[in-house]
């Protein structure tokens, strides 16, 4: 019983950062700010997983939570990708080909 | 009455999808609504999952915060990346609705059976011959996934050509032979 609320405990703390997270999220100022904070908050979601399926006590928390891990880096990846080249459609083998600044017209 | 201790978890994450939403609505910068709307998928994923509902949290991850935020970046290169304000005026409208359907909701809540009743509907008749018979008909361990695909598998196969098909026709709207045309003007 006590192993529950030390697992109730932790998952209460990723929640908390989780909301500093959200915090900077918010206020920015910068994108790469942002992106920072939402990538660290698909973290801090990845690792709640995990202490949840402990908190149930079941195993199932750990597999969810790799499909979140899996989520955020592509999502990550695109948000990257907008930012060096404004545009979603060029492949990943061809980028080190591409202009520098990013303008492709 | 005792608290649950799982039930902070939730208001804890109903309290961030509120501060999200509020921000979402508020917020001007383009780019930082979509990484909050990302997030807030995200967020209702988790909390799906802390209620216990594995495969809707599963479809909101992969759906809302995976391929939503990635349409919304593509769908923010077309347009400015400030939101211009809107007059009050405007706004009126909105409000009046987003009110009506939130007073539609309150009305309706307490029609519904309390939290974690055992004797909903859908847990008292043909639910019951599913939890019971699944282990036997068809060995799949979770019983949603039974029921969607092996129960109703063929309606499962239906929805997935119509999306296929669905998304065959767009693309094909949209032209997949852009950037070939682009490569003969030059």
């Amino acid at each position: 019983m006590t192993e529950y609320w030390f697992y109730l405990a932790a998952s209460l703390g990723l929640l908390l950062s989780m909301a500093l997270m959200l915090a900077r999220l918010l206020s920015g100022p910068t994108l790469y700010d942002r992106t920072l904070a939402v990538n660290s908050f698909g973290t801090k979601t990845v690792l709640f997983l995990c202490m949840f399926g402990f908190v149930i006590d079941r195993s199932d928390g750990v597999d969810i939570a790799l499909l979140y891990a899996l989520i955020n880096f592509v999502a990550t990846i695109a948000i990257l990708k907008f930012f060096r080249y404004r545009a979603l459609d060029i492949a990943l083998a061809r980028m080190g080909t591409e202009p520098l600044n990013g303008e492709r017209q | 009455m005792t608290l649950d201790p799982l039930q902070i978890l939730d208001v804890a994450f109903l309290a961030m999808l509120l501060v999200i939403a509020f921000a979402i609505v508020r917020l001007n910068n383009l780019f930082a609504v979509v990484m909050l709307t990302g997030v807030y998928s995200l967020v209702s994923a988790v909390w799906l999952l802390v209620l216990d509902a594995v495969d809707v949290s599963f479809t909101e991850a992969a759906v809302g915060a995976g391929v939503s935020t990635v349409l919304m970046l593509g769908a923010m290169l077309l347009t400015a990346r400030e939101a211009k304000p809107v007059s009050a005026s405007r706004r009126l409208g909105p409000l009046a609705v987003s009110i009506a359907a939130g007073a539609a909701l309150f009305y309706a809540l307490p029609d519904l059976p309390p939290y974690g009743a055992a004797d909903t509907p859908a847990n008292s008749y043909v639910g019951l011959e599913y939890l019971e018979r699944t282990g036997t008909d068809t060995h799949i361990p979770n019983v949603v996934t039974a029921v969607l695909a092996s129960y109703r598998g063929f309606d499962t196969f239906g929805e997935t050509v119509v999306i296929f098909a669905a998304g065959l026709g767009v693309m094909l709207l949209l032209g997949l032979n852009g950037r070939k045309k682009k490569e003969d003007s030059k």
